[in-house]
């Protein structure tokens, strides 16, 4: 058990420092900060100096290196645009898309689990035609398209909801959070909404595959056997066996919400890592591009070393072999 | 007095499309007296456990019971609510099923197993409920029962796991047990062990039990009583003692003499010609005539249930002492 956590570990890091090599040479290829950085009326003077307080001038290789052992500070330079710490203006727009993110997931399981959870157990009624038939929209409409119709229905029609910005936040441990005010929660629920709809359908479908196959096994009807109560057999006997697919599947995914969180953020002006990567992207605003896709990699990698763990903790037939 | 399990023409259909319902049981019936053991054989596709989960009320959907009666303890089963049948299952019949490996849930404890089973019935708390859990996996025969609680099934061997599920279904002490082909999947010697540790348990709280297998072995050593079952339809019943030593049914004659013996070891072994009907497309009038021997053009209209003393028979032609004066069909009704 031990040593298969420390050898994954050790997988991960040979993962992290891959994709700091793609990173630096991606964003080496995509235009000239230069360009951006300095004003075009500049003397030539000017301009060395500016290449040279960036480091703009040393070889590529030395550049690999000083950006690795900024990475290992914590340091990615400062943004170009902001003249600050990119990983300062990256962190503060942190907790806005994690709060996105993790409301989207939260809508993901309080809707997707217990439709999927209906439509296993009655495949042939017409509510669990219904809801798959909506499940398949969930999947194929574009994100960026439903956004906008939620805020053509929502905002503009109907007038119930806000259309942009988080609204007013109030201030935990120093970060800023939406959903503890009500104008707060207003703001957040039709991004959430909109950034759920994928994962929602994912996990319906997840959970009623599930069920349809732990439903015919023996053990349900072992379980039957023994005269348990239906509320029983489902709250326990299927729903454990589901949530291992369930939650490895979610877990993985809640990395690619928060990457995807991009097109939420941007139609809905949610001030958070997203907008920011677009707006840096554009901007040729290369700290911050770095930090971002570095902290990418560090969420991916991580989720992925903690849904592994928890595969482990949820499947005892894993444990055992782990052990072994 | 009353039998403890009556069932009375049941006949259990699964629907198909385009095409008349499957009975896969087809006007059975038999019944059971409290502490008496039923062997019920029959080649495998029979209707054998379709049988077992119509008594149990678990015939999978959209299968159903189409017709029939089954009583236990003088109540007509289909009288009762699923609550009420739910009250009934587990706790006064219960059921081991075939294969230990998929019995028990693979991602719960056997503590939890157990003790829901418990918990489902009786009021008590968990303390109890566990101690009585690591009572009857001690008297199952598992080793250091107090540790092995808290393992998960997975932890077992095969001949362990029907050891937990034959404790679990023992944990009420049942009137009566199901129990479906339980050593099939296991290797022999385990097999003569759970087999005999079973019989002595049932023994000691004179449990009914149903014995389910296709073999005529096992029924002759553990049976009081044995029901023949051919494609859905019982075509022979009665006390072991004199079906298999006289037998009257050729299906019957046929099981019997592709069981390996002593006299027969070594020699080949007279198997039963031709294949099992598909129960989508059954010969008509005795399902056997494809197969029989001794089979005529008497054979194509179902022959009528013949009783004999204490057994009964489904045959025109049947063998044994008493064969020429049932032979014409009309000195019996
Ligand atoms: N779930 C089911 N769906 C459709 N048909 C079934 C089902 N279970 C059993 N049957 C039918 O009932 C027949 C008898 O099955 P079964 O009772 O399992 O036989 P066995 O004597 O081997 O236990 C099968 O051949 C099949 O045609
Ligand atoms: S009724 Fe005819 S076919 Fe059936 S067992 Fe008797 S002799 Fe054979
Ligand atoms: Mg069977």
């Amino acid at each position: 058990m031990v040593t298969s956590i420390i050898r994954r570990f050790i997988q991960a890091l040979f993962v992290i420092v891959a994709m700091t090599v793609i990173v630096f040479l991606a964003v080496n290829v995509i235009g000239n900060p230069v360009d951006i950085l300095i004003n075009p009326d500049a003397n030539q003077a000017e301009r060395a100096r500016v290449i040279a307080e960036y480091g703009l001038d040393q070889p590529l290789w030395r550049q690999y290196i000083d950006f690795l052992a900024g990475l290992l500070r914590g340091d990615f330079g400062n943004s170009f645009v902001y003249g600050r710490s990119a990983l300062q203006v990256i962190l503060e727009r942190f907790p806005a898309t994690l709060e996105l993110a993790l409301s989207a997931l939260v809508i993901a399981l309080v809707v997707g689990l217990p439709l999927g959870l209906y439509a296993g157990l009655r495949p042939r009624s017409v509510a669990s035609r219904i809801i798959m038939s909506g499940s398949i929209l969930g999947f194929s409409l574009p994100t960026f398209w439903v956004g906008l119709m939620f805020i053509l229905l929502f905002s503009v029609q109907l007038g119930w909801l806000p259309s942009n910005g988080r609204g007013e936040t109030v201030e935990i441990l120093g970060m800023r959070w939406s959903f503890l005010t009500e104008d707060g929660l207003r703001h957040l629920f039709l991004p959430a909404l909109n950034l759920a709809l994928f994962k929602t359908s994912l996990v319906l479908r997840l959970t009623r595959a599930g069920v349809q196959e732990v439903l015919p096994q023996d053990y349900i009807k072992f379980a039957r056997a023994k005269g348990l109560s239906e509320r029983r057999i489902i709250s326990v006997h299927v729903l454990k066996n589901l949530m291992i697919p369930v939650v490895t599947i979610v877990g993985l995914e809640f990395g690619s919400l928060i990457a995807f969180s991009v097109v939420t953020e941007s139609i809905f002006a949610w001030p958070g890592m997203g907008k920011l990567i677009i707006d840096s992207i554009n901007l040729l605003d290369r700290p911050v591009i770095v930090a971002y896709l570095m902290m990418m990699v560090l969420i991916f990698v991580g989720l992925n070393f903690i849904v592994d763990l928890c595969y482990t903790l949820l499947d005892p037939r894993v444990r055992l072999d782990a052990k072994r | 007095m009353a039998a403890l399990l009556e069932v009375k023409n049941l006949v259990t259909e699964f629907p198909r499309h385009g095409a008349a319902p499957v009975k896969a049981v087809n006007d059975v019936s038999f019944s059971l007296e409290k502490g008496r053991v039923l062997g019920l054989v029959g080649e495998s596709g029979s209707g054998k456990s379709v049988t077992g989960f119509s008594i149990m009320g678990l015939v999978d959907a959209p299968g159903r019971v189409a017709a029939g009666d089954i009583f236990f303890n003088g109540e007509n089963l289909a009288d009762l609510n699923a609550e009420e049948m739910r009250r009934l299952r587990g706790r006064h019949i219960a059921m081991v099923f075939q294969d230990p490996m998929m019995t028990l849930n693979p991602v719960l404890r056997i503590e939890t197993q157990m003790t829901e089973t418990l918990l489902a019935h009786e009021k008590m708390d968990r303390a109890e409920a566990r101690a009585r859990a690591r009572d009857a996996l001690g008297m199952v025969g598992i080793p250091s029962p107090e540790e092995r609680l808290s393992a998960y099934p997975h932890e077992f061997s095969g001949g362990m796991r029907q050891r937990v599920a034959i404790a679990i279904a023992l944990l009420h002490s049942p009137e009566l047990i199901i129990a479906d082909e339980p050593t099939t999947a296991l290797d022999v010697t385990i097999q003569a062990q759970i087999i005999s540790e079973f019989q002595r348990l049932a023994e000691e709280r004179d449990t009914a039990v149903i014995w389910i297998t296709h073999d005529l072995a096992i029924v002759s050593r553990l049976a009081d009583d044995i029901a023949v079952m051919y494609a859905g339809r019982l075509v022979e019943t009665g006390p072991v003692a004199q079906v298999l030593t006289d037998p009257r049914h050729h299906y019957t004659r046929g099981l019997m003499d592709s069981v390996p013996s002593q006299n027969t070891r070594g020699a080949l072994l007279k198997q039963i010609p031709g294949m099992t009907p598909s129960p989508a497309n059954l010969p008509s009038g005795c399902s056997f005539h494809t197969r029989c021997g001794g089979a005529d053009g008497l054979c194509t209209k179902l022959p009528p249930e013949i009783w004999e003393g204490e057994r009964s028979y489904r045959c025109v032609h049947p063998l044994g002492a008493r064969a020429l004066d049932a032979i014409t069909g009309e000195a019996v009704s």
